[in-house]
């Protein structure tokens, strides 16, 4: 099979996996071997892809045209690569820990639950590995769409109310600023394809690319570029395997690759340096950064806690690609990947502490390390990879950053990510240290009582995963290094 | 030589399949010469069509007296598709039908019914196919009167009103449009499109008072019939009141065939320079427009009845086409027609989904459906899609008539009106969103709790529109490529 048709069978397992979960509803365990299957199938599908793209090629594949100017059409970068990657991996353990999440709590309707993720999964190989703005947009959409029921999983007033915020301010975004933008790139340029090196240069103005990337930034809501943030911490309201798929899998991955993708492949790293219509973006991202840490270490809720930190996180990948150079755009793809296994650990973690416990705020942790200490210490290593502690793989995309950034001259920009280092260190810390350092205050005794297997042996091994990434930075960067070659 | 008759055919059929019913006098029998006659439809329209693009347009003397003395049926590929789209919905909700009606509508008035629909039906073709001024005043009155009666036929009492309301609006309009016709006949001396055009060209009286009065007519009779904000007040009561088929047939055609036959007039009669250079009929069309489409969302948003809310979105909608019209470019008029086909396929797809709860749930008020999408997984589910379409998210119809109103106005230089359109767009979300969330998260209740699915001669319609809605949306070959071609057409002018 080759590489091109391999991209088809992508987009087709995760869809067919929508398609067949609801024929399994009657027998659970059937319906969550076929959401495996699928995890599985996808992963493997990925990984040959992954080794084509390794190897030099870029599989594409044109599947229709809808219009003139608008094709659905796909061909795989290193940057979506890597996006694919995490999400497919991230889905088997996803999944895996839903199981153990959803049947531990008692969860209502988890047959549209699992449809609903397969959906989402099938929009976001459809992002990664588009090769145009329309196809982008498409599943971008789409994607907004399929999470929608996930966010209002429990049906209760707030529940409902989280997502229709969620609903509204994604397409919202998306259709009155993401949109206009699409549509004044094609009238400029007469194409939609990202093309290495962008296709702006040449046809429009320094204050206008400023304004242009100004409609992409705030109309990929996905990214929570502040103050379009807004809905991330509402949408907390959903079950814990639903957070961990926005905020490590795949939505605001989905924003923040998006971004990056438009800034590289739409305007240029060059023609953005030139004009330094970026510039406002990178004020705006660092200062968004501190901003939402802050906000962070003031939340007891452990949830609403992690949402402000992944604000912040995001922050840094859109400061990054502003920064337009490709030290920088390194540290962003980095940053992506890094995140993901930091993130995705610290959220399994807190899921299963609620299901195990019902405890949902950061004062209840004390002594909670004895109890659970294999959650704890997986709790730990997420913190110590969002801070960015060797031995663990969130330094290397920090280091990039810091680079690009020194590099480009941006002083303040290395003060923010400094200040903001110290800031992770006291939101993500806390936790683990009255969990393992304090007496309980219930004065609970019962020995160790972890949430069901499923959880632990999912959140153990995105734990591992930030260890590995550690050692294994040097092939994620070598694979992100094909997107300068062109 | 059948073939050559076929014009005739597209409109003598359904006359006579209406004054079949009406002397029969008996429901079934009624109802399968309606069922006949509309599935007969599609065909003479595809075959007509097929006809345009590979031959050009067909001009066909009625009676065989050659125009300008006898009418003249022309068709090009602007009507053509017209045509096709008219015939489509109406071989879609014949099927459908069989069991609405039966549920609404008293067995005594069931022949009347199929009776007044298919002489609608030759009315609304009517108007689409024909070459003459007058000829089309008379299809409209056929098309206007034979609706008054359908929308009568609700179970309501309040439909009552809504017909004599209509019945009374839909009088201003046509009396407009026919003073506007005989200004025209006046100074021209015909009735004949394409003889009025050359006359107004040669005699050089584009700019005389009676022309511009008649476009003045014109352009308001019409807008009512289109449904113009503010010329919208009757379509509301008439869509929410009307019997399921009736409005679901009007949604997706009634206005439609008016918006064909203004543009019509503005494009071969007066011409593009006289309509939207030297009179400012386009600035007048766009701030209608777009009044109408922030007023109708908001009033949509507010809407306790779903019949209702869907009414005031197709005056929103409306505006959308109107819209495209009035940006005065190729890339603007191209998105209005298309959205013309998109529309019709939207709004029937939703009607034909609240058709279906109407008849299993009793009743179509939001608050009385609560979990109806766990109690009706299919037709919700198309619900769901068609409503995803009307707010235009990629890969749906929707997405495609935006495109090109989206990039009509960036091509006329109205970037703002782009924000606006899609601004609107986010109003469709939120009063489409409001029922969908009752429908999915509230613990069924009511009627809502013991419906099943409709029928499959229900359901089966329903879902071919919303693949349409879907498979249109990804390729629009065949539907925005129709409308850029008629929309060059129709610019170009028949000179």
């Amino acid at each position: 099979m080759n590489a091109d048709s391999l991209i088809a069978l992508a987009l087709v397992i995760p869809f067919a996996g929508a398609l067949l979960i609801p024929l399994a509803r009657a027998v659970p365990n059937l319906r969550e071997t076929v959401t495996l299957t699928t995890a599985g199938a996808l992963f493997a599908t990925v990984v040959m892809l992954l080794q084509a793209v390794w190897n030099g090629a870029r599989p594409s594949l044109d599947l229709v045209q809808v219009t003139p100017g608008l094709e659905i059409a796909f061909r795989i970068e290193p940057l979506g690569m890597l996006f694919a990657t995490i999400a497919s991996t991230l889905w088997i353990i996803n999944s895996i820990y839903s199981i153990g999440y959803m049947r531990g709590n008692n969860e209502p309707r988890q047959t549209s639950f699992y449809v609903c993720f397969a959906i989402a999964l099938f929009a976001t190989i459809g992002i990664a590995f588009s090769a145009n703005l329309f196809t982008l947009f498409l599943f971008y959409e789409l994607l907004s769409v399929s999470t929608y029921p996930l966010v209002a999983h429990k049906g209760n007033e707030a529940a409902k109310r989280g997502a229709r915020v969620y609903l509204l301010m994604l397409i919202g975004a998306s259709l009155v600023f993401f949109l206009p933008a699409i549509v004044w790139t094609y009238v400029l340029t007469g194409t939609l394809d990202f093309v290495p090196g962008g296709i702006l240069q040449g046809h429009i103005g320094p204050v206008a690319t400023g304004l242009l990337l100004a409609l992409f930034a705030f109309g990929i809501g996905k990214a929570a570029v502040m103050p379009l943030h807004y809905w991330l911490p509402i949408a907390m309201v959903a079950p814990t395997p639903v957070s961990a798929l926005l905020h490590a899998v795949a939505v605001v991955k989905a924003g923040v690759f998006t971004v990056s993708k438009v800034i590289f492949y739409i305007f240029g790293l060059d023609f953005l340096t030139e004009t330094g219509a970026s510039e406002w973006l990178i004020i705006l991202s660092s200062f968004g950064l501190l901003m939402a840490s802050l906000v962070a270490i003031q939340k007891d809720n452990l949830k609403a806690r992690l949402a402000y930190s992944t604000v912040s996180q995001l922050a840094y990948v859109v400061l990054a690609a502003a920064l337009a150079s490709s030290t920088a755009m390194l540290g962003a793809g980095l940053h992506i990947a890094m995140h993901a296994a930091g993130k995705i650990t610290l959220f399994f973690c807190a899921g299963a502490i609620y299901t195990a416990t019902k405890k949902t705020e950061v004062s209840q942790l004390d002594g909670l390390g004895w109890r659970m200490p294999v959650t704890m210490f997986a709790f730990f290593l997420g913190a110590l990879s969002v801070i960015g502690v060797p031995p663990l793989g969130g330094i290397w995309s920090k280091w990039h950053i810091m680079q690009g950034a020194y590099e480009a001259e941006y002083i303040f920009v290395v003060a923010a990510l400094m200040i903001s280092t110290l800031l992770n260190i006291g939101y993500l810390l806390p936790p683990v240290i009255r969990a393992f350092l304090l007496p309980p205050k219930d004065g609970y005794e019962g020995g160790i009582k972890e949430a069901p297997l499923p959880s632990v042996l999912a959140l153990s091994i995105t734990a591992l995963f930030c260890v590995l990434l550690f050692f294994n930075a040097g092939a994620v960067a070598t694979l992100l290094n094909g997107m300068f070659v062109y | 030589m059948i073939e050559a008759q076929l014009p005739a055919l597209q409109i003598v059929l359904p006359l006579i399949g209406a004054t079949l019913c009406a002397i029969i006098d008996r429901p079934r029998i009624a109802y399968v010469i309606a069922l006949i006659t509309s599935v007969l439809m599609p065909v003479i329209a595809a075959s007509l069509l097929v006809q345009v693009l590979s031959e050009g347009s067909i001009s066909y003397a009625m009676g065989g007296w050659a125009p300008p003395i006898g009418i003249e049926y022309r068709i090009d590929v602007a009507n053509a598709f017209v045509l096709l789209l008219l015939s489509v919905i109406a071989a879609l909700i014949m099927p459908y039908a069989a069991r609405s009606v039966a549920a609404e509508i008293p067995d005594n008035k069931q022949a009347w019914f199929y009776s007044m629909y298919l002489l609608c039906l030759a009315g609304l073709l009517g108007i689409t196919i024909t070459g003459d001024a007058f000829n089309a005043f008379v299809f409209l009155e056929i098309s206007s009167l034979s609706t008054y009666v359908m929308i009568a036929m609700g179970k309501d009492r309040r439909a009552l009103l809504a017909a004599f309301q209509y019945l009374v609006m839909g009088t201003i309009g046509a009396t407009f449009y026919v003073v506007g016709v005989g200004l025209l006949y006046t100074m021209t001396g015909t009735l004949n499109f394409a003889d009025i055009a050359m006359r107004i060209n040669e005699l050089d009286i584009a700019s005389s008072r009676p022309v511009l009065a008649a476009l003045a007519f014109i352009t308001v009779g019409l807008g009512l019939k289109v449904a113009l904000f503010p010329l919208h007040a009757w379509l509301p009561n008439a869509y929410a009141g009307a019997p399921s088929v009736t409005t679901a047939f009007l949604a997706a055609t009634a206005t439609k065939v008016a918006v064909y036959l203004l543009l019509r007039f503005f494009y071969t009669i007066f011409g593009f320079e006289v309509v939207f250079e030297l009179h400012p009929v386009g600035e007048v069309l766009l701030v209608l427009s777009i009044a109408g489409m922030f007023a109708a969302s908001l009033v949509a948003i507010f809407q306790e009845d779903i019949k209702r809310m869907l009414a005031w979105s197709s005056v929103a909608q409306i505006g959308y086409i109107t819209l495209g019209v009035s940006l005065a470019n190729a890339t603007g008029l191209t998105g209005g027609l298309v959205h013309l086909f998109n529309h019709a396929m939207i709004k029937g797809g939703l009607f034909f989904a609240v058709g279906g709860i109407a008849l299993m749930a009793g009743g179509v008020k939001i608050s009385d459906l609560a979990g109806i999408g766990r109690r009706m997984p299919l037709t919700m589910a198309a619900f769901v899609i068609a409503g995803l379409s009307l707010v235009g998210v990629p890969g749906t119809v929707g997405f495609v008539s935006k495109w090109y109103l989206v990039l009509g106005a960036f091509e006329a230089g109205l970037w703002w009106v782009a924000f606006l359109i899609l601004i609107t767009s986010l109003m469709a979300v939120v009063y489409l969103g409001r029922f969908v969330e009752i429908a999915y998260f509230r613990e069924p209740a009511g009627g809502a709790a013991t419906a099943t699915e409709p029928p499959l001669s229900m359901l089966v319609p329903t879902w071919i529109l919303v693949i349409a809605c879907v498979a249109f949306g990804i390729n629009a070959e065949l539907t925005a490529g129709t409308a850029g071609l008629a929309a060059e057409v129709l610019i170009e002018g028949l000179r």
